[in-house]
């Protein structure tokens, strides 16, 4: 697949201002550690397999351990969370969309409003939405969508990208944050 | 009841007092009271008389925008870019455009049930003249039309009576639609409040449309034991010749089945629909079946299994004519809404049409006359059902194997499916000579054919995928019990009370379209959890059909597991989209029969009771259509929640309560004037849930209302945190915030509850009598 800005529900196309490409993943990483508060926002796609040796939430497990970030599991996503023995946060997605579009929200933990946010999993429209819904009406959030697919509205996003340079991609970022690199293996 | 248009004329009259020649009089309106109940504060409210409640409501829950779109192309000053806080040329921002987009869908739902509902009145009163009488249930109904007499403060009682209720409707859109104009309407706050007055004209459109349809035209009348209706794909004998109906509006379908009856020929031409008409046709006649919801429409059509289709109006194919073309099916287009571009055949001898439908000279015709439409759909289908063969164009295995292997799996299908179906995948294994996973994939098709179009292969995907679940989908025969109309006056007087204190934990209306996101069967079993559970389930549209589409292990459908009563446990299919007025309506009642509150035109009191007080909310799962954006809006209005499937989050605006503003949950004691903090109940009045396991508890969380006895809020917690264990694997978080006192609590989880009580600080609160309205404090303090 080509590194396109190309949404990928064909009809789904935003703009004028559109997401930027990650096409360094390690600059996710980057921003993450620059961050002052960011948070990870986790749909129920997570638990689906993507191929037999990938389930995105393992990743989202590995990102809040990297990062001590809250991590948001919406719909009953929290279940598999459970299973992991990993404390996310449940909320629905719409609740916390709308949190986030709030700039004087303070927060799961009451300390301040995030200043950037981080999506995976959501059902590609839903997460088109909503982040069409923050870059509208936050005023101090910055958006990353960690999909397999290029979503528009976020600030920044991945391209559409195989499984194989998915994983890679999150395995970067996974190193930039400090944890030891994993082979990828699909 | 008020009446328009009396008109007097006298020739010649000779009195005593003198001679009298050419005398006329018109008189507008001629009021004939009836109704002794004074008339309440708002009869026939204007587009701002209720902006006030309104206010109240959105002031809790607030727009969250979703925009679809950064631009606005609505006028030539545009394109205009709105991102963020830039202003278009007209100076409107970002949240006013989409609120003025949600108005716009709003008034188009509202305005297509408005214009049903007259087309339907016109045409029964035209059949069956203006003093047909109104009847909806008999004895067993005494407030024949709860939301009307609601909004427009009168008792219709004869058809001509409901052409008054339609002028109200029809202006009122008309007036909504004008400030959706460039340069008026500025706030988006106002636009949301028109959204509302949409929605509340949107249901006074519905219920003119069904009551005169089941006083007419013989439906059940409000009847727990309606009739079973065969559903399905294979429920037809498509041995005979098969008419397939597709709409809303049923006075066509009428036609055929009359004509089929009088020519005594009912056993030799089969009647299927899909959609709403199907839901009335069978309301109608028991000869007629279901094939099933809206996306049913091509993989029906291309199996060829229709020698002919009518189509009357809402929900259609745009494309059925040429779907229709390719499988030699004449197609007949019964509404000046939907005229597909054929030649209008109503005044034409019937003969003549059926000749040029039978020899092909004509793809299809226009015949704007219900019985000229029975006449000719019916002779016509007798002669073409042998020359066609049940001409198909689903594909052979072989086809599609052979297909399968010159796909490049470019991904455009899958990129063009609303679900994202991975049908290169399935395409993969079918070059393989294995089509189950394309067979997986119709489970939860919507039926759109996008993947078609995308194709560049010009490969008919959708074909491929009915082909692939031919087994399943001839194997579909089930039983949905027909529309039953209105809830009587006396299942109201019997749950009012348990509904009110809580008792009954809840009503959840399932309804709605089929854009579903893991298929229908994800609403059958919504449906029954909450039956089970001994809420009342209600349903009607393409919702009410998908949930008769699974069976247990002896075989039986939810419909014949549950009964049709408006009671706990019950599963009650009111019928069609326009039938939805009977859930509103039923809401409606709870508070006028079992409350004694007035219901002449006294819409702010009863939303508020409703609001307080009825634990209802809404579930359109599947809702794709503006006329469920309006059918949603009405409820909001009433103060009913409505969730929505992940689908529903192009709505492009959700109204969501926070529960972390404990300022926004306080409600006025109407016994003393005090505020009191009440907790978020119900949470939100729109949103959109992920997944159905969100749905489920999330629907059991909004049936909770301030006015709960603790034995009434201690079932419903019960049924949350039972629910939100199971589905969620812990407790809820914000138990409690819906703990008022120490008897809330449920007794079988008293010890986790109470710990989690103890971890957030908790503090007893009062349980108010609880009013959003000053007015009606009976005590007022200082």
């Amino acid at each position: 697949m080509s590194a396109k800005e190309e949404s990928w529900q064909r009809a789904e196309i935003a703009g004028p201002k559109k997401a930027l490409l990650i096409l360094k993943p390690e600059v996710v990483g980057a921003m993450v550690k620059k961050a002052k508060r960011p948070i990870l926002v986790v749909g129920h796609l997570a638990a689906e397999e993507y191929s037999k040796s990938v389930r995105m939430i393992d990743y989202a497990v590995r990102i809040g351990k990297a990062t001590n970030m809250p991590v948001v599991a919406t719909a009953h996503t929290v279940n598999e969370f459970i299973k992991e023995g990993f404390p996310a946060t449940s909320m629905s997605a719409m609740d916390i969309g709308s949190r986030l579009a709030d700039s004087e929200w303070k927060g799961l933990d009451g300390g301040g409003s995030y200043d950037l946010a981080l999506f995976m999993g959501l059902p590609y429209y839903m997460e088109f939405v909503i982040l069409s819904g923050l870059k509208h009406f936050s005023t101090n959030l910055k958006t990353i969508s960690l999909d397999r697919f290029y979503n528009p509205h976020a600030s920044w996003s991945f391209p559409n990208l195989s499984v194989k340079d998915w994983k890679e991609n999150l395995e970067t970022i996974l190193a930039k944050l400090g944890e030891d690199r994993k082979d990828v293996n699909v | 009841m008020a009446r328009k248009g009396v008109h007097v004329k006298i020739d010649e009259l000779k009195s005593d007092f003198g001679l009298l020649k050419n005398f006329e009089l018109s008189v507008g309106r001629v009021i004939e009271e009836k109704w002794t109940e004074p008339m309440g504060p708002t009869p026939f409210p204007s587009v701002i008389a209720l902006r006030d409640w309104d206010m109240k409501l959105l002031q809790r829950y607030r727009p969250f925008y979703l925009p679809y779109c950064d631009v606005c192309c609505l006028c030539t000053f545009g394109k205009c870019d709105l991102t963020q806080d830039k202003r278009g040329a007209c100076g409107l921002n970002m949240a006013s455009q989409q609120s003025r987009i949600v108005l716009l869908a709003c008034c188009i739902g509202a305005a297509t049930h408005i214009a049903h509902g007259r087309h339907l009145v016109e045409h029964l009163i035209e059949k069956y003249g203006r003093n047909s009488p109104l009847d909806i249930g008999g004895l067993n109904i005494d407030i024949e039309a709860p939301v009307t007499r609601l909004v427009c403060g009168i008792k219709p009682e004869k058809l001509r009576d409901l052409e008054d209720v339609l002028d109200y409707c029809e202006e009122q859109v008309t007036r909504l639609l004008s400030s959706t104009h460039t340069g008026q309407e500025g706030s988006n706050l106002d636009f949301e409040s028109k959204v509302f007055h949409a929605g509340m004209v949107d249901q006074v459109g519905m219920e003119v449309a069904d009551i005169a349809q089941i006083s007419v035209l013989g439906f059940p009348k409000a009847d727990p034991e309606a009739p079973l209706a065969d559903l399905g794909f294979g429920i037809a004998d498509v041995s005979k010749p098969t008419i397939l109906v597709i709409g809303h509006n049923v006075p066509s379908s009428v036609g055929i089945v009359d004509y089929l009856t009088e020519k005594g020929l009912a056993g030799k031409v089969e009647v299927v629909g899909i959609c709403c008409t199907a839901h009335d046709i069978t309301r109608y006649n028991s000869m007629a079946k279901i094939v099933g919801p809206i996306s049913w429409q091509l993989r029906y059509i291309r199996s060829g299994l229709a020698d002919l289709i009518v189509v009357d109006e809402q929900c259609i194919r745009a494309d059925t004519l040429i779907e229709a073309q390719k499988v030699k099916t004449p197609v007949i287009a019964s509404s000046e809404k939907n005229c597909l571009g054929l030649e209008n055949r109503t005044e034409t001898p019937p003969e003549k049409t059926i000749a040029d439908l039978v020899e092909n000279r004509v793809p299809g015709v226009l015949i704007l006359d219900s019985d000229k439409v029975g006449e000719v759909a019916v002779e016509t289908v007798i002669k073409v059902a042998p020359k066609r063969g049940k001409f198909k164009i689903i594909p052979e295995i072989e086809k599609i194997i052979e297909a399968a292997k010159e796909c490049t799996e470019c991904n455009e299908c899958r990129r063009a499916c609303p679900n994202d179906k991975p049908i290169p995948e399935a395409m993969k294994a079918a070059a393989k000579g294995d089509l189950n996973p394309l067979a997986e994939i119709l489970e939860s098709c919507v039926g759109c054919a996008r993947c078609d179009s995308a194709c560049p292969n010009d490969f008919p995907l959708h074909s491929f995928i009915v082909k692939a679940g031919e087994e399943k989908l001839w194997k579909e025969k089930f039983k949905m019990r027909v529309g039953r109309g209105a809830i009587q006056d006396v299942e109201i007087r019997n749950v009012g009370q348990p509904i009110v204190l809580g008792e009954i934990p809840g009503v959840i209306a399932i309804v709605g379209c089929s854009n579903y996101p893991q298929g229908g069967e994800e609403v059958a079993e919504i449906a029954e959890e909450f039956a089970k559970r001994r809420f009342i389930v209600v349903t009607s549209g393409c919702a009410a059909m998908s949930m008769a589409m699974v069976k247990d292990e002896e075989g039986k459908t939810l419909y014949e597991k549950y009964t049709g009563a408006f009671d706990a446990g019950g599963i009650v299919n009111v019928g069609s989209c326009v039938s939805n007025a009977h859930i509103a309506g039923a809401a409606i009642k709870i508070a006028n029969i079992f409350a004694k509150r007035k219901l002449r035109a006294n819409y702010e009191e009863i939303a508020d009771y409703i609001h307080n007080r009825v634990g209802a909310v809404g579930l359109a799962w599947g809702a794709y259509s503006q006329k469920a954006a309006a059918i949603a809006s009405g409820f909001w209005r009433l103060g009913v929640p409505v969730v929505v499937g992940p689908h529903g989050s192009k709505y492009r605006r959700m109204l969501l309560g926070r529960q972390d503003k404990p300022e926004d949950w306080y409600v006025l004691d109407a016994r003393t004037g005090d505020k009191v903090y009440v907790g978020p109940a119900p949470e939100h009045l729109f949103t959109a849930a992920e997944t159905k396991e969100e749905a489920i508890v999330l629907l059991a969380k909004l049936c909770m209302r301030p006015n709960d006895t603790s034995k009434g809020r201690a079932i419903k917690l019960t049924h949350y945190v039972d629910l939100h264990r199971r589905l969620f694997g812990s407790l809820p978080s914000d138990i409690h915030l819906f703990v008022r006192n120490n008897t809330d609590i449920p007794i079988t989880m008293r010890d986790e509850v109470v710990k989690v009580l103890e971890e957030k600080g908790w503090q007893e609160q009062m349980i108010p009598d609880p009013t959003l309205l000053p007015r009606l404090v009976r005590e007022k303090k200082g």
